[in-house]
């Protein structure tokens, strides 16, 4: 049934009142809402760790136990913290829970919710010390960060309306729709600073007021959900936490530009952000929220979803909406630009995820608090999938201007197994890696083009000692060799003649002459391919050009790889003053292509090696080296 | 339109604000290097070497689809735009099959070739992996991706202009080829065999199946007789093989030319198209005056028959019955003429010479044959002609003129329009008219179908009859003018023909190279040769003409008739789309 703005403001008092617990230790639990609240990630990481499976054996317990009044579980979105999952947090007592596993359930059960009595082994981070306290306030990883984009990822049940309006979800499109006009709503997007989220730092307001000035009738508002960056994960966050928050910025976008259609571009790669958006539409039209005469104000919008096959160039605006309308996902060259001519050849505005999640906060919370936050020219906050050799694999959201050594060494927990850090790379594909001497620098969007990497859509893959620069380069060139659509010549061969100049180097192949080539490639396809997968493929070549030539040229003149990855420049050799001649190595060799016994020497035949690397983990004795 | 100022290379001027940076330049006598970049066929941008610098832009663009806007300034040659180009270039080389030696483009107006030499591309610095893949031989067309540089305009024409769309990219990255539908073979989808793809290749990914070799065995067995009939718009287009100007007529130099090659006889396929226009007049007064099926549809073009058995398999009944002119000839010509000569028709070797590649397919068609044996044997393109002619090193230019042989002699100018759009129809009309008035007419050009038009729909008043005629040409035409006839658009004659511009633009005539084909339509200037032509023809209507008048007389009998019927008429098989 659609309901009336005073029906919403009823439904969103009573369910506020149900999950006071969940903000306030001292609320007086409702009937309905319950005395415990259970919440336990539902987002894909502990999905596949297991997390349904505490949540049904948390259920029967309940149950059978008779609670199921008073104890509620919650399955939510992505808390962040990804490394640590599956994640169980219990309200009103604010205790996080990592790393729990089904046999820990009936501990969970017996000793928290019968008893009271947290169970210690299982506490999050420093919360070890057994004292109860606000996990989120507690752990730097949650206390550094500024989640706006995120704010309900982990706080609601993504799949109840109620819950996120409770939250003050669809009071900025009632604002919108009784307060302000389509160009008020644009001049507040404008004022926000808000950029776009998805890569390309494009003004936010000035995107839709160039829809918005188009004289056309027909308009169309697009969601990018097709994440695709190797190791990125926000977007998909979002959408299984808080589908919602995506939904009423694009009504809002609809209502801005005068369009009545809407299209989400979700990759069919992510089941469980379908499934909810696809919940979340329907009660959305259930409650009116969607469809004709939304909220008795006489605007109509309707959203669809679309299923993107995997193609990472679907995420390029034009190719993206090329796919939706059911033609191979290429991009085409611009102008025009989709806010003239777009989906369909209509005036169409086109933001990522993360973008339409500030939307909501930014016309309730005001143009001038959000720019309150970040730096001079780039605005709130930015969440980061941070990933590869760091601690706290996980989701991160930090006002722009943080320095990367406070979201590597501070909120991720620094680099595992006392590593060294080396560089991180930004922006997937498209983007760059910052050396170790750039640490400091506070990230924005220009401040990464100017390090010769981007903002991108937020991967942020850390790399420690071990990681070759060589071989990094050569696998994003995989990637977008991978990923190329083929319509453009810099892009589809281009790219292909890179892979190969830089496989030959990891191979050992390579020449002084070949880093000419590279560069000359890579120059050239920036300039003239045909969009920005193609224009941005050479980057991660450059920037390890930039700031580890030295590796490059260790390769191609002394046929070695510093970091000792590139195999076929690799060597186990088998030091002979320490070898006690024991025999481990040779047994565990699998090719056979190791030689001696006590009274003859050990060697390792270079013809018959494989350079797998067994007997130097075997030898108890540290004596066989890797000459790098 | 309203106009606006864009300065390139320094020099501003005024455009109409709806023009590229191309079109742009050209005003300015700079001709921009472009290869995927066909007009109104394939603007896409794809292939990056039109690259030129934007004042303001971040990256490079493409001129070929980059619009103007008021103060634009446009850079066509600095060192950034010409490295650019050149790298492309040899990216595209570095994965193209480049045995040009070997190669029957070579000799052709390569673009590929042309733009190296262009942009001075004297090595490719990328070489790495090739592809290495199965060619492709149908009866008509040929594919080599291996040559293919994935320019798209064969895409787009057999998708877009013709609505046929048998082939598309398959795969993504450096596996992106074309292909058809599950890499079926093209014979085995609906491909008509028009050939258009063909003169779209800038390369020799795409051309016809060669017979060249059949053609010089018979010529050179004793025992064959080996006759050559050339089709209308064949004498528009082969000189321009030979660099001579477009629209140049050659038919003299076209006979003397077949004669050197050794050909017993030299016929003209207007004949035939003459006796086409006494059956097919005649059948269209049969069914207008029984009552018969209407409209009656032209069935000349041998890629609109196949597309029509494909797509529009419940309307065969309207096409007309009529073989296309050269099959009907090739009948005539191993019975009537076999006879007459005292020929055993098995020793007879009828080539046709055509502007079309979808007649290579029809010759072998089963049914038209006459008791057992193909009315042609051997179909050559026009290009293929023109090979032939160069490869035993005949100056052609040079050449003096012939007549064709007797019996059958000069055509009539109706035949001879057949080559082009709406000249079936005009030659039709001419005959029509004179049947139906039973008096001759003066007035006997009909402007009203003549022209390139997308579909020319005309009421013609003869006699008491209002005859309502349409004319479409391209096959994306046909398929706009064959669902309205569908959804009830009455007509009482339907000219199709398969290639846009009708059969001067036929899949089997010379190539025209992208930068000269953009900027002039060569369909008109050759289609002008065939009108001049007719205009000097002594005779100008098909009933007029006495060879076909004497064959009537010694051997049909009756226009209609049963024996006319029996070698001239044919029927149609309704096709799958995909076996």
């Amino acid at each position: 049934m659609s309901k009336t703005i005073s029906e919403i403001h009823e439904i969103r008092a009573k369910k506020q009142k149900d999950l006071l617990i969940r903000t306030d230790p001292s609320a007086v639990p409702t009937k309905e809402g319950g005395r415990m609240h259970i919440l336990v990630c539902g987002g894909t990481g502990c999905t596949s760790s297991n997390s349904l499976k505490i949540m049904e054996e948390l259920e029967i317990l309940i149950r059978t136990s008779g609670m199921q009044d008073d104890i509620k579980i919650v399955k939510t979105g992505c808390f962040g913290l990804c490394a640590k999952g599956p994640i169980v947090m219990l309200y009103p007592d604010h205790i996080m829970y990592t790393l729990v596993q089904p046999e820990d359930v009936n501990e969970i059960f017996d000793s928290h919710v019968k008893n009271g009595i947290p169970v210690k082994r299982l506490l999050a981070g420093e919360q070890k010390d057994g004292e109860i306290t606000n996990a989120l306030d507690s752990l730097d990883f949650f206390s550094r960060q500024m989640r706006i984009a995120l704010r309900n990822c982990g706080a609601i049940n993504p799949e109840d309306i109620d819950e996120y309006i409770a939250r003050d979800g669809y009071l900025a499109l009632e604002k919108v729709l009784t307060e302000m006009e389509p160009e008020d709503v644009i001049d507040e997007i404008k004022a926000s600073g808000l950029r776009g989220r998805g890569g390309g730092g494009f003004p936010t307001g000035v995107k839709w007021n160039f829809a918005a000035a188009q004289q056309e009738h027909e308009k169309y508002v697009c969601c990018n959900a097709d994440e695709g960056d190797p190791g990125a994960f926000m977007d998909r966050s979002v959408l299984e936490g808080d589908p919602h928050s995506v939904i009423e910025a694009m009504i809002i976008a609809g209502y801005a530009i005068g369009a009545s259609q809407g299209y989400i571009y979700v990759r069919a790669e992510y089941p469980i952000a379908v499934e909810r958006l696809d919940i979340a539409i329907r009660q959305a039209r259930e409650y009116g929220l969607l469809g004709e005469d939304i909220l008795g104000k006489g605007f109509n919008f309707n959203l669809e979803l679309r299923l993107g096959a995997g193609a990472f160039v679907c995420g390029e605006e034009t190719a993206l909406m090329t796919s939706v309308e059911g033609k191979r996902g290429e991009p085409r060259p611009r102008p025009p630009f989709p806010a003239v001519k777009g989906l369909f050849g209509k005036p169409t505005i086109l933001n990522n995820v993360e973008t339409y999640a500030n939307i909501p906060v930014i016309i309730l919370g005001g143009a001038q608090w959000f720019s309150s936050i970040g730096t001079e020219k780039s605005k709130g906050t930015k969440v980061f999938a941070i990933g590869g050799k760091i601690n706290n694999t996980g989701l991160v959201e930090i006002p722009m201007g943080t320095t990367l050594r406070e979201i590597i060494f501070d909120i991720g927990g620094g680099i595992p197994n006392g590593k060294k850090f080396k560089a991180a790379q930004t922006g997937g594909p498209s983007g760059g890696c910052i050396p170790a001497s750039e640490l400091d620098t506070p990230i924005d969007y220009d401040s990464l083009i100017a390090l010769g990497s981007m903002m991108g859509s937020g991967g942020l893959i850390v790399m420690d000692e071990d990681t070759c620069m060589v071989d990094l380069a050569k696998f994003f060139l995989e990637f977008t060799v991978d990923e190329s659509c083929g319509k453009c010549p810099p892009c589809r061969i281009g790219v292909k003649r890179m892979l190969e100049i830089v496989t030959r180097i990891t191979e050992g192949e390579g020449c002084p002459e070949d880093l000419e080539l590279l560069e000359i490639l890579a120059r050239n396809i920036k300039a003239g391919a045909l969009c920005g997968l193609g224009q941005t493929a050479p980057n991660p070549v450059l920037s390890t050009m930039k700031y580890f030539k030295d590796e490059y040229l260790a390769h191609v003149i002394d046929k070695k790889c510093p970091a000792g990855v590139c195999r076929s420049m690799l060597k186990f050799l088998i030091a002979q003053d320490t070898c006690k001649r024991c025999g481990i190595c040779k047994k565990n060799c699998p090719a056979n292509a190791i030689s001696g016994d006590k009274n003859t020497p050990f060697s390792i035949d270079q013809d018959k090696c494989i350079k797998c690397g067994v007997c130097m983990e075997k030898c108890p004795f540290k004596s066989i080296l890797k000459n790098a | 339109m309203n106009k606006v100022c864009v300065t390139i290379d320094g020099i501003s001027l005024y455009v109409p604000e709806n023009y590229t940076i191309l079109q742009a330049a050209k005003e300015v006598n700079i001709n921009i290097p472009t290869l995927c970049f066909l007009k109104d066929i394939n603007e896409i941008g794809c292939c990056r070497m039109c690259l030129v610098e934007v004042k303001g832009a971040k990256s490079l663009q493409a001129a070929c689809v980059y619009p103007v806007s008021d103060g634009m300034e446009v850079l066509t040659h600095t060192p950034k735009v010409m490295e650019a180009r050149k790298v492309n270039l040899e990216l595209i080389l570095s994965n193209h099959n480049s045995r040009c030696q070997t190669c029957s483009r070579s000799w052709m107006d390569c673009e590929l070739q042309a733009l190296a030499n262009k942009l001075s591309v004297e090595t490719v610095r990328f070489e790495g992996e090739k592809k290495l893949l199965p060619l492709d031989i149908g009866p008509s067309i040929v594919r080599d991706p291996n040559k293919c540089i994935l320019c798209r305009r064969c895409v787009s024409v057999c998708k877009n202009v013709q609505t046929v769309g048998v082939i598309d990219l398959v795969n993504r990255g450096f596996n992106t080829r074309v292909a058809p539908p599950f890499d079926m073979s093209l014979s085995d989808t609906p491909c008509v065999n028009c050939g258009q793809c063909i003169n779209v290749c800038p390369v020799n990914a795409l051309h016809e199946k060669s017979d060249i070799d059949r053609v010089w065995e018979a010529i050179y067995d004793p025992g064959k007789h080996v006759i050559a009939q050339t089709a209308p718009a064949v004498r528009a287009a082969l000189g321009e093989a030979f660099e001579m100007p477009v629209g140049t007529l050659v038919t003299g130099k076209m006979v003397t030319a077949l004669k050197m090659l050794g050909f017993d006889k030299v016929f003209d396929t207007d004949t035939g198209a003459d006796l086409t226009i006494m059956e097919e007049g005649t059948e269209l007064i049969d069914r207008i005056r029984s009552g018969g099926k209407l409209p009656l549809i032209t069935s000349c073009s041998p890629g609109w028959i196949k597309f029509c058995e494909h797509n529009y398999p419940d309307m065969l009944d309207n096409l007309s019955t009529c073989k296309s002119p050269h099959q009907m000839f090739g009948a005539i010509l191993k019975t009537y003429y076999a006879k007459k000569n005292n020929i055993d028709p098995a020793d007879i070797v009828v080539v046709s010479v055509m502007p079309c590649t979808a007649k290579k397919y029809e010759a072998a068609r089963p049914e038209l044959k006459t008791e057992g044996m193909p009315d042609v044997d051997i179909v050559l393109t026009t290009r293929e002609l023109s090979k032939m002619i160069y490869d035993i090193g005949i100056e052609f230019p040079e050449l003096g003129d012939s007549d064709f042989d007797s019996p059958f002699g000069n055509a009539s100018g109706a035949g001879v329009i057949f080559g082009s759009t709406g000249g079936v129809m005009e030659a039709a009309l001419r005959t029509v008219s004179d049947l139906l008035t039973d008096r001759s007419a003066d007035n006997i050009e009909y402007e009203e179908v003549r022209g390139l038009e997308d579909i020319k729909v005309a009421a013609i008043q003869i006699g008491d009859l209002k005859l309502r005629a349409a004319v479409a040409h391209g096959l994306g035409n046909a398929r706009k003018l064959m669902e309205a006839i569908r959804a009830g658009e009455q007509f009482h004659f339907v000219e199709i023909m398969a290639c846009p511009g009708g059969c001067v633009n036929g899949g089997g005539q010379p190539l025209q190279r992208s930068d000269f084909r953009n900027w002039t339509d060569y369909r008109v200037l050759r289609t002008k040769g065939l009108y001049r032509e007719d205009r000097s023809s002594y005779i100008r209507k098909s009933h007029n003409n006495p060879s076909v008048k004497k064959i009537y007389k010694e051997f049909l009998g009756a226009a209609g008739g049963s024996k006319a019927h029996e070698l001239l008429h044919t029927h149609y098989i309704p096709r799958d789309n995909y076996k």
